[in-house]
């Protein structure tokens, strides 16, 4: 018999290339205001999660150190990894330490500086986001390029097209310039899009993600202890998760993310979701966005459109406020940033106070049916998290 | 393409060397003249003007991987051959190669060659690229389907406006031009 988990407070740092704080100070900036949100202090956790995938940081430690400068010791904290979905690993480590009743209220930190190495030691590090020596140490997969082999065999068999693609971007980093703490806060063209360089043919710069300092941080709590907390705790409905392959070589095929759909399935099952209409249930969605062939993929293993038909969705604008299904209304990884450990968690902060109805204005979804849905990828399809946030338990 | 070293002379070690010179080598003269003159390691910013730090301990990895249980396919490269295991007790085929067989539990494979045609399935150029291949020019990766039922992935050796799926391509094993160590790709099969 597992306990029910609500979030009672959340907390996002301004995203960005933050070489004003260390690594403490920016998680700290989540943790604060993640506290004051929750009218709570360090006194009141039980334990930490520390979300963190480091390599191009300094500290080897990430979570003791974070535990210590925000005032959480001796609360035990750890640190947890699954690539780019890191966070919502450590959303889910925290989750089930209350579902499972051995602590009451626990907090989830994501954090990532990645701007403390040089851009090429990064390129390298996230390069080897796969199996090091059949991708990496013979032929240099970059992790742009591992997306870029679902991209061109997506477009080539569905007729997608690289405008298409940048139509992603151009949605993501309009949202993006309505949120005060995304990173880009500039809305681009399709024209601007189109024209920037290859990184991984197919894919352009503009077409991803960037390299990203940020934090973001939630509290979660038991059914008791959120009645105590709030008037408006926002229940974790589900969480579905699974793996992909470390070696993209042995997927099935490279138009989907079998990791991805595999998660939604289970979370769809645990909250009681039509698997074949699932956006009816929801007011608004937050999808891995790595690269905008990722956003596409995942209408499609989430269900938004069927298999081969999600560029329509973009194309139709159905994923903006007032479509089918609003998409990444707080600029996605592509504008918001992608700080590794923290998007995760940033999404589920994300999703809280748009729950809430506190997103600013130009982005807030409208709420009607009072569920939404975070889908956070690890790699390329190496790990897939589906988590569903509700008004009511 | 000759099976000795390539013409320069240079292997992948010191092309790599030579990259990382080029990256890294101004910075540390700067971090150099900075502790000298300021006595401490410390700068502004030029962007944001944030008090920056440099880490004056640098750390280098070089990791050494064990291929001790892939015997058969180091042999396999230096007679160039591409191996890949099939378990004996229940038939499973492994590329990459693995001497266990998580199916049946075993660990009893035979090394088998490689077949030297597939078909492509899916391909990228890299563009922008890691510190330690940035000694290359621009390369195709792909994903090539094998006859013997599992794909490959590895370079393709061709232009890449020409490439489309389910094209024919032929296994090639030799030493890399520029690297000059032995590895596998892939060239159209015409």
């Amino acid at each position: 018999m597992t306990r029910k988990v609500a979030v009672v407070g959340v907390g996002v740092s301004k995203f960005g290339n933050r070489t004003d704080v260390s690594l403490p100070e920016l998680a700290w900036e989540a943790v604060k205001e993640a506290f004051d949100d929750a009218r709570l202090g360090p006194e009141d956790v039980q334990g930490f999660v520390v979300g963190n995938m480091g390599g191009w940081s300094s500290e080897a430690l990430p979570a003791v150190v974070v535990g210590e400068y925000c005032g959480l010791v001796p609360k035990s904290g750890i640190r947890v990894e699954a690539a780019c979905a890191t966070g919502s690993a450590a959303v889910r480590t925290a989750y089930h330490m209350i579902a499972s009743g051995e602590a009451d209220i626990v907090m989830a930190i994501g954090v990532e500086k990645m701007n403390e190495s040089p851009t090429p030691t990064v390129v390298e590090f996230i390069g080897r986001a796969g199996n090091y020596f059949w991708e990496f140490e013979n032929f240099g997969l970059t992790f742009p390029g591992y997306y870029a082999l679902y991209a061109t065999a997506y477009m080539q068999r569905y007729g997608a097209t690289e405008e298409d693609l940048c139509k992603v971007a151009v949605k993501n980093h309009y949202y993006g310039s309505l949120n005060p703490k995304a990173q880009f806060q500039r809305a681009i063209t399709v024209e601007e899009c189109l024209n920037s360089r290859y990184i991984a043919w197919p894919l352009k710069l503009y077409d991803s993600s960037p390299i990203t300092d940020g934090a973001a941080a939630v509290i979660l709590a038991s059914e008791e202890a959120a009645r105590k907390i709030t008037d408006t705790p926002v229940w974790i409905k589900a969480i579905g998760y699974a793996n992909g392959t470390a070696n993209l070589s042995k997927r099935p095929d490279f138009v989907g993310l079998e990791a991805a759909q595999v998660a939604a399935k289970m979370a769809y099952k645990k909250a009681g979701i039509d698997p074949e209409n699932p956006v009816k249930h929801f007011d608004v969605a937050e999808v891995h966005d790595c690269f905008t062939i990722a956003e596409i993929m995942a209408y499609e293993d989430l269900g938004f459109a069927k298999r081969g038909e999600g560029y329509k969705l973009i194309r139709e604008g159905q994923t903006y406020i007032g479509g089918v299904i609003p998409v990444n209304l707080d600029g996605g990884l592509k504008a918001k940033g992608h700080p590794i450990g923290a998007t995760g968690v940033s999404m589920v902060a994300e999703l809280t106070k748009q729950l809430r109805q506190q997103a600013e204005r130009g982005r807030q979804a409208t709420i009607k049916n009072g569920m939404a849905l975070a889908h956070n990828v690890g790699g390329t399809g190496h790990y897939a998290f589906v988590t569903i946030l509700g008004l009511s338990p | 393409m000759t099976s000795n070293a390539t013409s320069s002379g240079k292997t992948v070690a010191s092309a790599v060397r030579d990259v990382f010179e080029r990256i890294y080598g101004d910075p540390l003269k700067q971090l150099e003249s900075l502790i000298t003159a300021t006595g401490l390691p410390v700068y502004k910013d030029p962007k944001t003007g944030a008090l920056l730090w440099v880490d004056v301990r640098e750390l280098r990895l070089r990791f050494t991987l064990s291929v001790n249980k892939l015997e058969k396919f180091i042999e396999g490269l230096r007679g160039g051959k591409l191996m890949y295991t099939q378990c004996r007790r229940c038939g499973a085929k492994y590329f990459p190669p693995q001497v266990d067989c998580p199916r049946c539990k075993a660990s009893d494979v035979e090394w088998r060659e490689v077949s030297t045609e597939g078909e492509l399935v899916t391909w990228t150029v890299i563009n922008v690229k890691p510190a330690s291949f940035s000694h290359q020019g621009d390369y195709v990766v792909g994903i090539v389907k094998m006859p013997d039922g599992f794909n490959i992935t590895a370079w393709i050796d061709a232009d890449p406006k020409t490439l489309k799926p389910g094209m024919k391509m032929r296994l090639v094993v030799d030493r890399r031009p520029g690297e000059g160590y032995i590895t596998y790709w892939f060239k159209p099969a015409f």
